[in-house]
């Protein structure tokens, strides 16, 4: 076992992919000499030289065009974007080629690419490093989304996508690659050591696509969160002195209904939280499906605690991150329903 | 007083457009004795001249003439000329049942044979084409079971694709016939990140990208070449210019201002212009090319100046846009003809021989087609199972989408 941070977790994981599979290279904008922006791919050129680690022009098309490209010759290529919010010049070549290359072919190609972003607000970072488009990506037949909240998963789950046969949309919520951020920005970062999920295991481990975990067990409400939310769900449970059970879905795509059903019918009320905007967010879905499965175990309407419907803001970002006092408040509220 | 500025706003309009005389006077034709061949290591820097040149082997007689002139055996004419010809018939059987009803869209190459068939002549097994869909020689001059291709056309109960695909969007991996996309030159950066694999990998195979004139306006054709300059992959990047989109000319994707083969020079990538209506000067050029991929001496960009004589597709209809009789006055003629009478000219061929190959595939395609369709066309007789529809979208069927088809009941 080693204590490690996210980013730490998450560049073991490339390492030991790198060192495992000849075929596993990893590319993006100034991922190589540099080791990316976020430093998540330090080192990696030195050790496995620039034909396997290297940098790429600022063209996210051409990213993940090129990657479609490799999987197609075999190769297990690993891109990262740099900022999610810069995704949609790919967009075409992740929803149209890469999640469609399998169908179009009958398997005779497929694109097995794990596609590494980071996503989410909390860092004063506006409009442009601060959005969550997941779902802009489990609207997407064919794809894989995955979005862990603790170096355990984070390496487990990279692991697991790099070795996956089809493309996975791997966010890396940033607010929490350095601490297990629970939306207090007031309050000092506290480091990723004082959290159990810090321990991560040396060498090659896998934690399950399409597995959701209770990251809190309760008995009087389910929140389904995934990301900092999870964080940010745990800390408002903890705060508000109500027993709520905090779900963390670890992959949105494809989801694992079945940890959810059997939370919701076990408290009978539910939350879905993401940081994305409301409108057409992942919440609906999971709401929906809720509603299908658990209707007649519902004491209350299911309510949504999410962004709002607009850009993010810069000034206002705490206004508008959905923090522990907003969930509080939602879960009162679901209680307060007989 | 009143003062009337010219607006700055321009459309390019074609050169000619319906009840007009085709014109085609923007095309100057140099002569195949004009030409240079530089060797494939060249520099991309030292042969910028020919972006703009026309790089030509058969001469107005019919001769094989000049730096380019692959000297290639008689066999290896009859096999060209019977792979384009073999294109043709089969296009036009399949938009035939197009007519028919036999399928929902078909896409013919007509006029544009020479492009697809002899530049497959110049490729070795192992080699990835990423085509469009109007490469349907690189099959045929392989001689894939046209069978097959007609089983997907018409989606029956042998499409290989199970019927999830467009007809005639094949992926044939093992004729290095990459899997055909609908969203137009994504394809073309694809080609770029296989043959950088391959370079990653010490491999000697190459990819052969493709895209269409009108394609090269998306932004895969620039990240293509970004990516081609940065990294040199063995790559061949072909833009197929047939002079129109659907209705729109080439101007109307940059191609008027300066041409296609040119952009090649901002990035420092060899770059040839080719009369793509000249067996010889495709089979020469794509030689070159992939020798120059193959040896590691870098990428080519190559221009394909030929003619789209029939309508787009089976739902256009050109003569809404452009003269009727267009491909007959097209300066660089028939790609069929014209190696026909090359060979009638070396005394290989005649008339007789035409003739004779012409019934030989006819019969050939009938056949086939009679096959084809016993297995069902669209809508009529055997069909792939509606379960189809869920394969393939994942490598192991999810839950959910295992619950819709049950739901289905299929
Ligand atoms: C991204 C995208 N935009 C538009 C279309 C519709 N479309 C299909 S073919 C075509 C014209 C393509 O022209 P060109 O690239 O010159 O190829 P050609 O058909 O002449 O071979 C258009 C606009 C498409 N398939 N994909
Ligand atoms: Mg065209």
């Amino acid at each position: 076992m080693a204590t490690m941070n996210m980013l730490q977790a998450i560049r073991d994981a490339l390492d030991l992919k790198m060192a495992d599979d000849d075929n596993v290279v990893i590319f993006g904008e100034d991922v190589g000499y540099f080791g990316g922006v976020f430093r998540a791919t330090d080192g990696l050129q030195k050790k496995y030289g620039k034909n396997r680690v290297f940098d790429a022009p600022i063209s996210e098309l051409g990213i993940i065009g090129a990657a479609v490209g490799m999987g197609a010759y075999g190769l297990r290529p690993v891109p990262e974007i740099q900022f999610a919010d810069y995704i949609l010049p790919a967009y075409d070549q992740i929803a149209s080629e890469a999640a469609r290359l399998r169908y179009r072919s009958s398997g005779e190609f497929f694109a097995p690419i794990t596609i590494r972003t980071p996503c989410g607000g909390g860092i004063y970072g506006g409009q442009t490093h601060s959005q969550s488009p997941e779902a802009l990506f489990t609207h997407v037949a064919g794809l894989k989304v995955v979005m862990p909240s603790n170096p355990y998963d984070a390496k487990g789950l990279l692991i697991s996508s790099i070795e996956d046969d089809d493309p996975v949309i791997f966010f890396e919520p940033k607010r929490i690659y350095n601490g297990p951020f629970d939306g207090h920005h007031d309050r000092p970062v506290v480091p990723w050591s004082k959290h159990p999920a810090s321990e991560v295991p040396e060498g090659l481990y896998r934690v399950p696509i399409g597995k959701a975990a209770v990251a809190l067990e309760g008995s009087e409400l389910t929140i389904l969160a995934y990301g900092t939310m999870v964080h940010v769900a745990i800390a408002a449970a903890q705060e508000s002195g109500i027993n709520a059970e905090v779900i963390d879905l670890r992959t949105l795509l494809p989801l694992d209904e079945e940890t959810i059903v059997a939370s919701v019918k076990k408290t009978g009320r539910c939350i879905v939280l993401h940081e994305a905007t409301q409108t057409s967010g992942f919440g609906a879905e999971l709401a929906t499906i809720v509603q299908e499965h658990c209707f007649y175990h519902l004491e209350a309407p299911i309510l949504r605690v999410a962004g709002y419907d607009t850009p993010y803001p810069h000034a206002q970002e705490w206004d508008y991150f959905p923090g522990p006092a907003r969930v509080i408040d939602a879960m009162r509220e679901i209680l307060e329903t007989a | 007083m009143e003062i009337n500025y010219k607006s700055g706003f321009q459309v390019p309009e074609p050169s000619s457009r319906p009840g007009d005389t085709p014109n085609f006077s923007y095309l100057s034709l140099p002569s195949p004795l004009d030409s240079v061949r530089p060797d494939t290591s060249c520099k991309a820097s030292e042969m910028r001249d020919l972006a703009y040149g026309l790089v030509r082997v058969l001469d107005d007689s019919g001769m094989a003439v000049g730096p380019w002139n692959p000297n290639v055996d008689a066999e290896f004419l009859v096999r060209g000329l019977r792979a384009m010809e073999k294109t043709r018939l089969f296009d036009e059987r399949m938009m035939r049942a197009q007519r028919q009803g036999k399928t929902s869209i078909y896409v013919q190459c007509r006029g544009e044979e020479a492009v697809s068939c002899a530049h497959q002549m110049a490729l070795e097994k192992g080699d990835m084409c990423f085509p469009t869909y109007r490469q349907q020689g690189l099959l045929i001059a392989q001689d894939f079971p046209i069978v097959d291709m007609m089983c997907q056309i018409f989606s029956n109960a042998k499409d290989k694709l199970g019927g999830r695909s467009l007809p005639f969007f094949y992926s044939e991996r093992d004729y290095g016939f990459f899997s055909i996309s609908g969203n137009l030159g994504t394809q073309f950066i694809q080609s770029v990140g296989w043959a950088m694999a391959s370079a990653i990998k010490g491999d000697d195979r190459i990819a052969s990208g493709w895209i269409g004139d009108g394609a090269s306006a998306e932004s895969d054709f620039h990240a293509a070449m970004v990516f081609a300059s940065v990294y040199q992959p063995p790559a061949v990047l072909n833009v197929v210019n047939n002079q129109w989109a659907i209705s729109s000319f080439h101007g109307i994707s940059g191609g008027a201002e300066a041409n296609f083969a040119c952009r090649g020079h901002g990035f420092n990538i060899a770059s040839l212009r080719v009369d793509g209506n000249d067996f010889l000067a495709v089979y020469a050029a794509s030689s070159w090319a992939i020798e120059r991929a193959r040896k590691n001496l870098g990428p080519t960009l190559i221009e394909w100046v030929t003619y789209r004589a029939a309508a787009h597709s089976s739902s256009d209809d050109p003569s809404k846009y452009r003269p009727d009789n267009s491909f007959d006055l097209w300066p660089l003629g028939d790609p069929i003809l014209r190696l026909k009478n090359h060979m009638i000219q070396l005394g290989i061929w005649s008339e007789e021989k035409h003739q004779a190959l012409i019934d030989e595939l006819t019969l050939e395609i009938k056949e086939a087609g009679k096959q084809a369709e016993s297995f069902g066309t669209l809508g009529k007789g055997s069909k792939p199972s509606v379960s189809e529809m869920f394969n393939h979208v994942y490598k192991d069927m999810p839950a959910h989408l295992r619950r819709q088809r049950q739901k289905l009941g299929v």
